[in-house]
C-alpha cells in the first residue's frame, strides 16, 4: 500500500493507494494552520481505518510539508515534481498544467522541454487572494463563482498581489459597482497574474490541465483561463489530489504510520520559532493598562426624544465601515453609529439618518459634514453641507481631544494614516503605500482563516508567553512567516500576539520609517478601529516606549472630527441643506456603470442617480463627463510634453521605415532620435501612448515580475512596433545619460540603461526584425557620431560618415530645442499661475512618468483642483550644482534634487514626487528629496504608483497637502 | 542636520594607529585572508561575525526599507557591532567597498553614514575601499604592493573554496575537507602576517601544495547533482545574506560551485576600458584595463593549471569567460554584476553545473536584466540549463526559498538518474571530475 500526504498552505490532502495504484481512500480538508495536529490526526485515522497493519510506503509533499517531513524523517517530494509524476500517470498527453493552490500558483510545461514555474515571493497567493476578496465582498467562494457567471463586464484590477487588488476592489464596492462584475474581474485578475507572472513568454497551448482548489471549485475561473488563453482546459477527476497522488506514487520507503504520528507529536511539543517578549507580564500590568486608557473619554450629553438644540452631524464613510457622530453646540457627543460597510454605504447612512429623524422629532440639524473614501458620494446623495479630507477630520478630532498633540496615528480597516503636527498644522503625512496596507482587515482576514472572530482572536494574544516574531513587511510575506511559525509549533495565542505586534512594527518602521520614538513626538493620539484591539495598542506603546492616548471613540474619530469641522464652519442659526424627512423617505439610488467615451481615455464611469434627479459620477479622470468641457491643459506641463512628443510623425524617406518604442528614456530622447533618423532618410515611426491593452499584449514576455511598471510596458511597445512591418526597430542600451552637470555622475538607472537586453532576450517578435540595441552614449557628442556610424553601418552598409555626422548634429540641435521648449512653456505656466494666484506643483518624476498609463492622470487630478503642474526638468536648470548627502549619480535624479532645491526658494511652489513601485533607485532618492525639502521648510509628498493605482488614496494625499498649505498660508496671514 | 550629514568624520592617516577597523563579512574565506593583509599593513581590524535577526532589524530600523537587502544587512551588522559594547566607539572605524557603478550599491557608504548619525554614532568614520577615485579624503590608501597582496589572497581564497567544494561532498571521512581548508587558511594568514607568501613566485609554489593536500583526502566519487550559485555579490557569498545557502545545498547532497571572487575583480578592472571603447576615451583609458588584466592573468593561470593538474574542475580564464557572452548579452552591461553574471551562468551550464541558483536581493535592479532577464536566452542556447532565481529580503521566508531550490534539485536529480540510466556503467566507473570536459564538447554541439 502507498500513502501520500500533501500539506498545503491552507489545506491538507491525503490518499491511500492499493497495490494496483487504485485510490482506496482520499481526503481534502482545511487545516486552519494546525498543521502538526491535523497531520497527526489524519495519519492515525488512515493507519487505523485504511492501512492494515499501519505500515505503508509513505511520502510527504506540499509547501508546508517540507520542514515537517525532514523533522520526522519521511521523504519529501517537491510538490510541483509530485504533480508531474501524477500527471504522467493519470493524464498522459498533457502539454501544460496550471495549478493554483492556497498561496501558490504554478505552471508546468510538460512537452517541448520540461519546465516548471512557480509564483515569486512577491506575488500573493491565489487561493488565499480569492478568499480575501470574497471576504471583502461578503460572499463565500461558491457565491462568488455564481455571481461571476452573471457578470456583464470586467473592471481592471491589479493582479500583482492581494493587497493591491484590495485597494482596487474597495473603491469599486464603495462606488456601488455590481458584485457580479467585481467577482468576474477578480477571476480575470488571477488569470492575468498567472499568465504574466509565470508564463514569461512561453506560450500556453495544447492539452491543458487545471488543478488545485480554486480551479476545481470555480467554473468561472476556468472559463476565464480558457477565454484568455484561447484553449479548452480540463479539470480532471481528483484534481485536488494530484500532489498527494504524486507523493504516493513516488513513495518507496515503508513507514509505520503510527510511529510517524508519535514523532509528529514530539515535534509539536518543541517550540523553535523566533519569539519576542510577551505583551503583558502579569494580570496587574494589564489591569493598570486598561484603567489608564479608560480615562481617555469624550464628554457626552443625553440625546432625548425631545432634543431640539442645533446638532452637527459628521459622517465618515470609510473603506470598510461607515461611522456617524452627532454632537451638540458644546462638542459633546450625543449619538454615534458604527457599522461595517456592506459594499454600498448609501443605504446604511440613509437608515441611520432616518432613525435620527424618527427618534428625535424636533431634530435641528445645523450642519452635516462628510469625510472618508465615500465622502463625495455621501455628500452628493444626502446634500451634506461640507466635505473634508479625512486627514483633516482626524486631526480636528485629535486636536480637540489633546490640544498639544504632535503626532496622530490612525490604523483603520484598510489604511493607515499618520501625521506629524508642528505649530498647529499638519507638517507631514504618512499614508501606507499600497504594499503595506492590510492593517485592520488583515488581522480580520487572518483571524477568520484560523477560525476565530477578530475580537476573540486579538484577546488570545494578550497573555501569550512567547509572541512570534513575524517581522515588519507586507502582508503577503506575513502569510508565509505565519506558515513557517506554525510549522515550528507556535500556538494560536503566540501567533495572534505576533500579528498584532507586526501591525505596529509595520506602521512605525515601514509607513513612518521612524528610527526612534522621539522623532515622532511625545504627545501621541492613536485612533482608528484597530486600536480598540488592546494587543495592538499595547504593542504600540511597548514599541514606542511611551504612553499614548486612545480616545474611547478611537474608531469614530473621523466622524467626530467631521462634525467638529462642520460646527466650526457653520454660521450661527444655520440649518443644514441635508435632505429633510420627506426627501429622505423618498430617497432612491440607482447605480449604473458605463464607458465615458468622450475622449480616448475611455474611463469606466460609475454613475449614481438619486431620487431627486441628482447624479454623482466617479471613475472619471477629467471633468468632461461632469461639465461637458474638455480639459485645455493650459496649466499642465505634462500635457504639453505629451503634445510635443506626439507631434513627431514619420516623414517618408529613401532608407525605409524605422521604429522607436515610446517607453522609458525615449520619452525624452524621441526628439533626438527622430531628428537623427529622419535626417538619415528613414521614416521614423514610434509606438503610441501606453494603454492597458498595449500592456496586456506585451505582458506575456516579461521575465521579472518585480521590475517597475514603466519597464514592463516596454514589452507592449515593442510588440506594437513589431506589427507595423518596419525595416528595423531601434532601442539602444545606454549606460550613461546626458551630462547636465548637476551631479557626481550621469548614469541611467540599470533598468533604463539595459532594458533593451531584456527585450532582445525575451521578446520573440524582435527575431524577425532588425532589432538594433547596441550600446550608445550621447554624453560625448564628438565620439557619438563616430561610434553610431560604426554601429549603424553593420545594419545599413550604404551609410556614409558625413551623413551620420550631419544627422548627429541635427539630433543634438533638436534635443536642445525640445528641452528649451519644455522650459519655456514651464516658465509660461509658472508666470500665468502667479498672475492668477494659483499654487504651483512640481510633479517630479522621470520623463516616462508623463505617460498617462504610468501616471494614471495624476497631473490632471492636480490641475482639476486648481493648481498648475510643471515638471522637474523644466526648473532643474535654475540652480547651481550643490552637494547632496547621497551619491548624486543618475541624471534623472539629479534633476529631482535640483528641482527640490529650487522649490525651497519659491514660496508658491511645492514638490510632489512620483515614485514607481519597484524602483530601487527611489529608495535612495525619496529620503534625499525629503531632506532637501524639509531643510527648506517645505512639505514633502510622495505618490507611489504602479500598474494600477488607486486614485482615491492619491487624492487624499493631495488634498491633505493642499489643506496643510492653506493652513500654513492662513497662519502667515494672521501673523 | 544637513550640516552634520555632509560633514561626516573622515578617516585620517593618523587613525591607522588609533582606530580599529571593522570589516563586514561578505565572503568568509577570502575576507579572512584580506583581514590578515590589512593587519600586516599596520591596521588593526576585525572581521565581523555577528549575525542573527537583530542585524536585519537594525538595518530595517535605520535604512529605507526598500533599499536592497545587502545594504540592510551590512549596515545592520555594523550597528549591531557598535551597539554591542565591545568596541571603543571613539576609536573604531568601518570599512565598506564602493564600486562607483550605476547601481544603488555605490550609495551604501552614504546610507551607512546617514544611519550612523541617526543611530547615535556620528563620530565613527567610514573608510571607502574603491578603485574609482571616489571619496579621496576618506578612502583607503591602496598602494601597489597592497594591491598585489589583495590579488594574491583572493586567489588563495578562491582556490580554497573551489577545492573544498569539490572534495567535501565526496569525502569518506566527514569534516576532512573543512579541516584541510581551515589548516591552510591559518597557514596562509600566518604567511601574510609575516609579509610572506604573496609574491608570484611564492603563490606558484604554494598552490600545488594546497591542491595536493586536498587531493590526498580519501573520497568516493559517486555522481551527485551539481549546483552552481551566481548572483548579486553579497547574497551570493554571504551566509548571512543567503540564509546559509551553501550549507543548505550541501545538506541536499549536492556539489556546489560558487564562481570565485576574482572574476568580479577582473570584471571591475575590465569595464573601464570597455566603456572607453564603447563611448570614446583616451588611449590610456582604452588600454589600462588590458594591462591590469594581463598582470592578473599570471596568477590566474597558476590557479587554473593547479586545479586541472590535480583533476579538479577549473574555472575558465577571464578572457574566455568574456567570449561566452557573445550573442547573449552585451559587455557594455556593467552595472552590478552585469554581463559577468550572465557569463558565469553560461560557464556553469557548459561545465556540467547546469542546475543554477541565481540569487539576488528582492528588487535588485541589475539582475532584472543580467539575471532574470537572461534566463530564457540561456535556456534557448543550452536546453539543459535548470536555473531558478531566488530573491532574498528580510521577510522572505527560508521555507519558500528552500522549496523553490528543492524543485530545481528535483529536476536535477531526475536528469542525473536519466543520464546514469542511459550510460550506467560508464557514469559510475568514470571519475566524476573528468566529466566537465566531456560535457563542454556536448554543449558545443548543442550550440551548433
Amino acid at each position: 500500500m502507498k500513502v501520500g500526504l500533501d500539506v498545503g498552505s491552507t489545506t491538507i490532502k491525503c490518499v491511500v493507494l492499493d497495490d494496483a495504484n487504485k485510490i482506496v481512500y482520499s481526503t481534502y480538508e482545511r487545516h486552519f494552520s494546525h498543521i502538526l495536529e491535523k497531520s497527526g490526526e489524519l495519519l492515525r485515522r488512515v493507519a487505523a481505518e485504511h492501512v492494515p497493519g499501519g505500515k505503508a510506503a509513505f511520502a510527504i509533499s506540499g509547501s508546508a510539508g517540507m520542514g515537517m517531513a525532514e523533522g520526522v524523517g519521511v521523504p519529501f517530494v517537491q510538490e510541483v515534481f509530485a504533480t508531474r509524476v501524477a500527471a504522467g500517470r493519470l493524464a498522459p498527453g498533457t502539454d501544460c498544467i496550471i495549478e493554483l493552490g492556497g498561496e501558490d500558483a504554478k505552471i508546468l510545461f510538460l512537452t517541448g522541454g520540461i519546465e516548471v514555474r512557480m509564483n515569486g515571493s512577491c506575488a500573493g497567493g491565489t487561493g488565499a487572494f480569492i478568499d480575501q476578496m470574497a471576504t471583502l465582498l461578503k460572499m463565500s467562494a461558491g457565491e462568488m463563482d455564481e455571481a461571476a457567471a452573471r457578470a456583464e463586464k470586467t473592471y481592471t484590477i491589479a493582479s500583482r498581489c492581494g493587497v493591491f487588488a484590495k485597494s482596487d476592489v474597495q473603491p469599486l464596492i464603495n462606488q456601488g459597482a455590481r458584485c457580479e462584475d467585481i467577482s468576474a474581474s477578480i477571476y480575470q485578475a488571477v488569470v492575468n497574474q498567472t499568465i504574466a507572472g509565470l508564463a514569461q513568454g512561453r506560450p500556453i497551448r495544447g492539452n491543458i490541465l487545471y488543478l488545485g482548489g480554486p480551479l476545481t471549485f470555480s467554473r468561472c475561473l476556468r472559463e476565464s483561463f480558457d477565454r484568455t488563453l484561447g484553449v479548452k482546459g480540463v479539470c480532471p477527476e481528483d484534481s485536488l489530489l494530484f500532489v498527494a497522488l504524486g507523493a504516493a506514487f513516488y513513495s518507496d520507503q515503508d513507514f509505520d504510520l503510527n510511529e510517524v504520528c508519535r514523532r509528529l507529536e514530539d515535534r509539536g511539543a518543541s517550540e523553535t520559532y523566533r519569539s519576542q517578549p510577551p505583551l503583558f507580564e502579569s494580570r496587574e500590568e494589564y489591569n493598570a493598562f486598561t484603567a489608564r486608557h479608560a480615562k481617555a473619554s469624550v464628554p457626552r450629553a443625553s440625546f432625548g426624544p425631545d432634543y431640539a438644540a442645533p446638532v452637527h452631524i459628521g459622517i465618515d464613510s470609510g473603506s470598510t465601515t461607515v461611522k456617524l457622530a452627532v454632537i451638540d453646540q458644546e462638542a459633546r457627543l450625543l449619538f454615534t453609529d458604527y457599522r461595517p460597510n456592506l459594499g454600498n454605504p448609501v443605504p446604511l447612512i440613509r437608515e441611520t439618518l432616518e432613525r435620527l429623524y424618527e427618534e428625535h422629532p424636533a431634530l435641528h440639524v445645523a450642519s452635516v459634514t462628510t469625510t472618508g473614501y465615500g465622502e463625495e458620494l455621501a455628500k452628493n446623495a444626502f446634500h451634506a453641507d461640507y466635505g473634508v479630507v479625512e486627514t483633516v477630520a482626524h486631526f480636528t478630532a485629535a486636536r480637540y481631544f489633546l490640544p498639544n498633540v504632535d503626532f496622530i496615528i490612525d490604523i483603520g480597516g484598510q489604511d493607515m494614516k499618520c501625521f506629524k503636527i508642528e505649530d498647529g498644522a499638519i507638517s507631514n503625512i504618512f499614508l501606507n503605500e499600497a504594499c503595506s496596507s492590510g492593517c485592520g482587515s488583515f488581522l480580520q482576514t487572518f483571524a477568520q482563516a484560523l477560525g476565530y472572530d477578530v475580537r476573540e482572536f486579538a484577546k488570545l494574544g494578550l497573555f501569550a508567553g512567547r509572541p512570534v516574531d513575524l517581522g515588519s513587511r507586507c502582508t503577503v510575506f506575513m502569510n508565509s512567516s505565519v506558515k513557517q511559525a506554525q510549522k515550528d509549533g507556535a500556538t494560536v495565542e503566540n501567533i495572534s500576539a505576533g500579528l498584532s505586534i507586526s501591525v505596529v512594527k509595520n506602521a512605525i518602521y515601514k509607513v513612518i520609517r521612524a528610527a526612534s520614538p522621539e522623532e515622532l513626538g511625545r504627545n501621541v493620539v492613536v485612533q482608528g478601529g484597530t486600536f480598540y484591539n488592546e494587543a495592538v495598542l499595547r504593542a504600540f506603546e511597548k514599541e514606542m516606549g511611551l504612553e499614548v492616548i486612545r480616545p474611547d471613540v478611537a474608531g469614530l474619530m473621523g466622524a467626530y472630527g467631521a462634525a467638529l469641522y462642520g460646527k466650526g464652519k457653520a454660521l450661527p442659526d444655520q440649518t443644514s441643506a441635508l435632505l429633510d424627512r420627506k426627501s429622505l423617505a423618498a430617497f432612491s439610488q440607482e447605480t449604473e456603470s458605463r464607458v465615458c467615451g468622450l475622449c480616448g481615455n475611455n474611463c469606466q464611469l460609475t454613475v449614481n442617480t438619486f431620487g431627486d434627479g441628482g447624479t454623482f459620477i466617479s471613475g472619471n479622470r477629467c471633468d468632461r463627463p461632469v461639465t461637458g468641457k474638455a480639459d485645455s491643459g493650459e496649466r499642465n506641463l505634462y500635457a504639453y510634453k505629451r503634445k510635443l512628443i506626439l507631434e513627431y510623425k514619420p516623414i517618408p524617406g529613401k532608407r525605409g521605415k524605422i521604429g522607436l518604442p515610446l517607453c522609458l528614456n525615449f520619452w525624452e530622447l524621441l526628439p533626438f532620435w527622430h531628428a537623427f533618423f529622419t535626417k538619415l532618410g528613414f521614416a521614423v515611426y514610434h509606438s503610441p501612448l501606453s494603454s492597458r491593452d498595449l500592456y496586456l499584449n506585451g505582458q506575456g514576455t516579461i521575465p521579472s515580475d518585480t521590475a517597475c511598471f514603466p519597464a514592463k510596458l516596454a514589452h507592449g511597445h515593442i510588440r506594437f512596433l513589431s506589427k507595423l512591418g518596419l525595416d528595423a526597430i531601434f532601442y539602444p542600451c545606454m549606460t550613461y545619460n546626458i551630462d547636465e552637470g548637476l551631479g557626481d555622475n550621469h548614469y541611467n538607472c540599470p533598468v533604463v540603461a539595459y532594458y533593451p537586453e531584456v527585450i532582445a532576450g525575451n521578446c520573440p517578435e524582435v527575431k524577425g526584425t532588425k532589432f538594433i540595441y547596441d550600446y550608445v552614449g550621447l554624453h560625448r557628442p564628438k565620439d557619438f557620431a563616430k561610434k553610431i556610424f560604426a554601429i549603424l553601418r553593420q545594419y545599413f552598409p550604404d551609410l556614409t560618415r558625413g551623413e551620420v555626422k550631419e544627422a548627429a548634429d541635427a539630433a543634438y540641435a533638436e534635443y536642445t530645442h525640445h528641452m528649451s521648449l519644455v522650459r519655456k512653456e514651464g516658465e509660461r505656466i509658472i508666470n500665468q499661475a502667479r498672475g492668477s494666484g494659483r499654487r504651483i506643483i512640481v510633479l517630479a518624476g522621470r520623463p516616462y512618468h508623463v505617460d498617462p498609463e504610468i501616471n494614471h492622470g495624476i497631473d490632471t487630478l492636480i490641475t482639476r483642483s486648481g493648481a498648475a503642474v510643471v515638471t522637474e526638468d523644466s526648473i532643474s536648470n535654475r540652480v547651481e550644482r550643490f552637494s547632496t548627502t547621497v551619491l548624486n549619480q543618475w541624471t534623472y535624479h539629479s534633476r529631482l534634487y535640483a528641482a527640490a532645491k529650487y522649490c525651497c526658494s519659491q514660496p508658491d511652489m511645492d514638490l510632489v514626487q512620483l515614485v514607481s513601485f519597484g524602483c530601487g533607485v527611489d529608495a535612495i532618492t525619496t529620503d534625499e528629496t525629503q531632506s532637501i525639502l524639509q531643510a527648506g521648510g517645505k512639505l514633502y509628498t510622495q505618490l507611489k504608483i504602479d500598474e494600477i493605482t488607486n486614485l482615491g488614496a492619491v487624492r487624499i494625499r493631495l488634498r491633505s497637502l493642499f489643506a496643510a498649505l492653506d493652513e500654513q498660508d492662513d497662519k502667515q496671514e494672521e501673523a | 542636520m544637513e550640516q552634520t550629514l555632509t560633514q561626516y568624520p573622515k578617516f585620517t592617516p593618523e587613525m591607522k594607529k588609533t582606530h580599529k577597523i571593522l570589516i563586514p563579512n561578505m565572503a568568509p574565506v577570502q575576507f579572512r585572508i584580506l583581514a590578515a593583509v590589512m593587519e600586516q599593513a599596520g591596521y588593526t581590524c576585525e572581521l565581523l561575525e555577528n549575525c542573527g535577526s537583530q542585524v536585519s532589524e537594525l538595518g530595517l530600523k535605520y535604512v529605507h526599507n526598500d533599499t536592497c537587502y545587502p545594504a540592510l544587512l551590512v549596515i545592520g551588522q555594523f550597528l549591531d557591532a557598535l551597539g554591542s559594547g565591545r568596541y571603543d566607539l571613539d576609536h573604531t572605524a568601518l570599512i565598506i567597498t564602493q564600486t562607483g557603478g550605476g547601481c544603488r550599491a555605490s550609495n551604501y557608504i552614504h546610507l551607512l553614514r546617514k544611519a550612523l548619525v541617526k543611530a547615535g554614532y556620528p563620530q565613527v568614520p567610514v573608510v571607502s575601499l574603491n578603485f574609482s577615485g571616489l571619496e579621496k579624503d576618506s578612502g583607503f590608501p591602496v598602494t601597489l604592493p597592497l594591491l598585489r597582496k589583495f590579488l594574491a589572497v583572493i586567489y588563495y581564497g578562491d582556490l580554497l573554496v573551489a577545492l573544498r567544494a569539490q572534495t567535501e561532498p565526496y569525502e569518506t571521512e566527514r569534516g576532512a575537507a573543512e579541516a584541510c581548508q581551515e589548516k591552510w587558511l591559518d597557514t596562509i594568514c600566518g604567511w601574510i602576517r609575516d609579509d610572506k607568501g604573496w609574491s608570484n613566485r611564492e603563490v606558484k609554489a604554494a598552490m600545488p601544495r594546497i591542491a595536493a593536500d586536498f587531493a590526498a583526502i580519501p573520497v568516493r566519487r559517486v555522481p551527485k547533482v551539481k549546483v552552481g550559485v551566481v548572483g548579486e555579490i553579497y547574497v551570493k557569498y554571504s551566509p548571512l545574506g543567503n540564509n546559509d545557502l551553501e550549507r543548505f545545498l550541501a545538506s541536499q547532497d549536492c556539489e556546489v560551485n560558487l564562481p570565485g571572487l576574482m572574476g568580479f575583480v577582473q570584471y571591475c578592472a575590465y569595464n573601464p576600458s570597455e566603456t572607453a571603447r564603447l563611448y570614446g576615451g583616451t588611449f590610456l583609458e582604452k588600454h589600462v584595463s588590458d594591462w591590469i588584466l594581463k598582470y592578473i592573468e599570471g596568477m590566474e593561470s597558476v590557479m587554473i593549471r593547479v586545479l586541472k593538474n590535480y583533476g579538479y574542475h577549473a574555472p575558465l580564464p577571464f578572457r574566455e569567460l568574456i567570449k561566452l557572452t557573445d550573442g547573449v548579452i552585451g559587455i557594455g552591461d556593467k552595472m552590478g554584476e552585469g554581463w559577468l553574471l550572465t557569463a558565469e551562468m553560461i560557464e556553469l551550464v557548459r561545465a556540467g553545473y547546469e542546475n543554477i541558483v541565481c540569487a539576488q536581493p528582492f528588487g535588485c535592479l541589475p539582475n532584472h536584466i543580467c539575471g532574470k532577464g537572461m534566463i530564457n536566452k540561456i535556456r534557448e542556447l543550452y536546453p539543459e540549463a535548470n536555473i531558478t532565481p531566488i530573491d532574498y529580503d528580510p521577510s522572505a521566508t527560508r521555507v519558500n526559498q528552500e522549496n523553490r531550490i528543492k524543485l530545481m534539485l528535483a529536476v536535477g536529480r531526475e536528469r542525473l538518474a536519466e543520464r546514469q540510466a542511459a550510460a550506467p556503467a560508464a557514469a559510475v566507473e568514470r571519475p566524476e571530475r573528468f566529466v566537465p570536459a566531456k560535457r563542454r564538447e556536448k554543449a558545443a554541439h548543442a550550440m551548433v
